[in-house]
């Protein structure tokens, strides 16, 4: 460590200013923070920190995404070897399973951070740390066969029209990865929805069982086929179709519990997004015209991105609402738009990402009233004394 | 009557070092000095040049703005320097102490005397300046009049002092005049804020005060936060406080007719080998204090406590405010991966490492950063610190677009820099909260004078 100190500090000055290399010193610079946490002591104020800055938030939230990503890899492995028929053992389903989500993360990751590190060096910041997350997030989001092209595109838009147009992480109003999925849900629907595209090597349907349908439970419930749809069980563990990392609600909601425990994630907006969602799916079945509006409201909660969106998506706290009371209004108009979306809009299965969306815009309208009655208050205070 | 108020929120920094109750009895060091910079907004005038014989309470220099305010030497001697920092900013006014001769102002019985008998004898020798207010956290206004006085009876910041301690070994008859002289200055009350632990006999049957008791966290012992629940600041109002040792010396000033700023001061932090209180004055030279005291040398020497205290050198000098001296490490290394390592170590209100599981463990803190300054991201955490009906978040972004009506709506009147310390300490994204709720209120005093 110390002797990969001295090196670091031998090579430091490269990329100061006036050095040969110093047009890449946010690179560095950022590659530095990553192995050793600054010597910066406090110089203002409160002469002592909390031990946790903005890369500890986002490792904990990483962390949290752990379980949904290991999961991911095993049901891509799953899904595709079913589709062809094939039984094979655990370590072969995971190592298909890794090898065809690799492309997808080091694509995500290696043009995401060089956006952030380009603009970070013109804006002579530091690089934020939200890309980080983002990144992971991004491949669990979208169905595995995506080309990468596609994925290049709807990354790139999504860093530097979604958030680094408003001034980067902390300024954006919408959620980044959703703003990629979105992009690519709208440029190439195609690659975006419909049964084939869930499941690794289905598009080119070569060795197919024949009569072996990919398609998500979402998809099953909107052509009301509730008898073919998997069991809640199936569905909860998520040994179904979809995309990456929105499978398995068990997995997602051991996410939620590590970001509920560490405080790091609200679980103000979690329980209202399920609260929501729930409540909206009751309400329809109050008005059972059809099979799927008669669904269970349970359903609504393990199938397709309801959970994943609820737990890692609306928690993002840049662009939900800020204040504590807008958290349970923000989740459970969303857990209510997403279900409205999914049952009542033919033209969309899943409604979990427009209802995120639909919301990150909203919540400052949230906060206004939220933070005017606290001003009214403050007001009556003055008057009544 | 009393009332009882529980807070809820906040935070006890589970940090090592705190003073042990034993008393040091006299700690007369050589240098004194009052220092400008103690009194934000203040532009001072020197009356005295290097050279200039004192006494205690001799004026040294007053505020251009408003003249009536003196500021006083806290011993009678020589001045020795006056330092200056950029363009001739006086930084300090340092004393070489000499002897003991005071001013005399002359004995007053708190009865016997009006208001303005009370603000002018106060402003004569020097006292003033112990008086604040809110709004602005700055030196009271002596042309208005409060809607009532505070004073707080505990300390519940990091390396708290233990003010029933202090209380018992100052005189009690000063305090109690102190306490009369504070009722004359408002038509209200006089506040006085104990802790549900309180125990102090004196503190407890105060006479002439309503006494409020509080039970919560930091900061729950600051007097803006008590002000808060007990008599809130609206747009025109005003409120004036005065820190508890000062209502000794207001006292004094009364009954013996000088000024004889006497505090006892508690050395504390991870760094003090034996952590004690002393007995001292205001402005006084830490030198002979902490000698021999301290381990190591990377250190950071604090007049006030680790959350709003200012930086000194180890023979600085004590700020005019402040009744404790804190050294603990200084931060400047590197750590390796600091930010995924489990960090046993390492103290978080968040819950993100392994040290939670080591419930009542003191910790070590020391002067690092732990990260780099970022935009605000992450949402609620000031609202679980800051026992207030104010929204933090919203206050300091309406600060920082310099908002002058948004900044009113939102309750700057209310807030000081020390409210929102424990917000600066929990801020994920390192921002200097505190720095910026002083340019808010600074930029109030401008825009409303």
């Amino acid at each position: 460590m110390k002797s990969l100190r001295k090196q670091v500090d031998k090579i430091k000055p490269h990329f100061e200013k006036g050095g040969r290399l110093y047009m890449f010193h946010s690179f560095f610079d950022a590659v530095e923070a990553l192995v050793f946490v600054p010597d910066t002591v406090t110089q203002k104020g409160s002469h002592i920190r909390d031990g946790a800055d903005m890369k500890r938030v986002m490792i904990v939230v990483w962390i949290a995404l752990i379980p949904a990503l290991l999961f991911g890899i095993y049901n891509i492995g799953l899904q595709h070897y079913l589709s062809i028929g094939e039984e094979v053992g655990f370590r072969q389903l995971i190592w298909f399973g890794f090898l065809k989500l690799l492309p997808l993360l080091v694509v995500s990751y290696v043009v995401g951070l060089g956006i952030e590190i380009i603009f970070a060096q013109i804006r002579h910041h530091e690089v934020n740390e939200g890309y980080f997350v983002t990144g992971l997030l991004i491949p669990l989001i979208v169905p595995i066969d995506v080309p990468l092209w596609q994925l290049v595109i709807a990354i790139v838009f999504a860093v530097i029209i979604g958030k680094e147009v408003f001034g980067g992480t902390g300024m954006n109003i919408l959620n980044p990865a959703l703003t990629a999925r979105a992009f690519l849900f709208f440029s190439y629907p195609g690659w975006m929805s419909g049964d084939s595209v869930w499941i690794e090597g289905l598009v080119n349907g070569e060795g197919i069982v024949d009569g072996f349908s990919g398609a998500t439970p979402l998809a099953q419930a909107a052509a009301h086929e509730i008898d073919s749809m998997p069991s809640v069980m199936g569905m909860f563990i998520g040994t179904i179709p979809g995309s990456v990392g929105e499978t398995s609600t068990l997995a997602i909601l051991i996410g939620a519990a590590i970001l509920i425990f560490t405080g790091i994630g609200s679980w103000k907006i979690i329980v209202s997004v399920f609260l929501g969602g729930y409540g909206m799916g009751l309400l329809l079945n109050a008005f059972p015209v059809n099979p799927y509006l008669a669904l269970p409201a349970h359903y609504h909660l393990v199938m397709g991105g309801f959970a994943f969106g609820a737990v890692f998506m609306a928690t993002d706290p840049v662009t939900g609402t800020q204040t504590e009371t807008g958290k349970w209004i923000y989740g459970l108009l969303i857990g209510i738009l997403a279900i409205l979306i999914r049952v009542l809009n033919p033209a969309f299965p899943e409604g979990m990402m427009l209802a995120i969306l639909f919301m990150n815009v909203f919540a400052p309208l949230i906060d206004h009233y939220i933070v005017e009655a606290n001003i009214r208050r403050r007001l009556k205070r003055a008057k009544s004394s | 009557m009393s009332k009882q108020i529980k807070l809820k929120k906040g935070l006890n920094i589970r940090i090592l070092g705190k003073a042990d109750k034993i008393l040091i009895p006299e700690e007369r060091p050589g240098r004194y000095a009052i220092k400008p910079v103690d009194f934000p907004g203040l532009v001072p005038k020197l009356c005295i040049k290097p050279g200039d014989p004192v006494k205690a309470g001799s004026s040294l220099f007053f505020d251009k703005y408003r003249p009536e305010i003196k500021y006083a030497s806290p011993v009678s001697g020589v001045v020795h320097d006056v330092v200056r920092g950029e363009r001739r900013k006086i930084l300090e006014v340092v004393i070489e102490a000499k002897g003991d001769d005071f001013e005399q102002f002359g004995k007053a019985d708190p009865t016997g005397v009006d208001r303005d008998g009370v603000k002018e004898k106060l402003l004569q020798s020097g006292l003033w300046p112990a008086i604040r207010q809110r709004p602005y956290h700055i030196v009271a206004d002596m042309t208005e009049t409060p809607k009532a006085v505070f004073v707080s009876g505990f300390d519940t910041s990091p390396h708290g002092l233990d003010l029933d301690f202090i209380i018992d070994h100052l005189p009690v008859k000063h305090f109690n005049t102190g306490l009369a002289i504070l009722g004359k200055l408002t038509d209200g009350s006089v506040h006085l804020s104990l802790s549900k632990n309180t125990t102090s006999p004196v503190l407890k049957s105060s006479k002439g005060v309503e006494i409020h008791t509080f039970s919560g966290p930091h900061p729950a012992g600051n007097v803006g936060i008590q002000i808060h629940h007990i008599d809130p600041v609206n747009k025109g109002e005003a409120v004036w406080y005065v820190n508890l040792q000062d209502v000794v010396a207001i006292g004094r000033l009364f009954n013996d007719g000088i000024y004889s700023p006497e505090k006892i001061i508690a050395l504390s932090g991870s760094e003090v080998r034996k952590p004690r209180y002393y007995r001292t004055r205001t402005g006084a030279c830490i030198t002979s204090i902490v000698r021999d005291n301290i381990n190591g040398t990377n250190n950071r020497y604090i007049s006030g406590n680790v959350l709003t205290g200012q930086k000194i050198a180890s023979d600085g000098f004590l700020g005019y405010y402040d009744s404790s001296i804190c050294v603990i490490p200084e931060g400047n290394y590197h750590e390796f991966f600091g930010w995924i390592s489990p960090g046993f170590k390492k103290y978080s209100y968040s819950r993100s490492f392994v040290s939670w599981m080591l419930p009542g463990k003191q910790f070590k803190f020391d002067t690092n950063l732990h990260g780099g300054q970022r935009a605000f991201v992450v949402t609620g955490e000031y609202e679980r610190v800051l026992p207030m009906d104010i929204y933090p978040m919203q206050l300091l972004k309406a600060i920082l677009v310099e908002d002058i009506d948004l900044m009113e709506k939102l309750g700057i009147y209310e807030i000081a820099e020390e409210d929102f310390a424990l917000c600066e300490f929990i801020c994920s994204s390192k921002i200097e909260i505190q720095s910026i709720v002083r340019k808010g209120l600074d930029l109030m005093v401008k825009e409303m004078s």
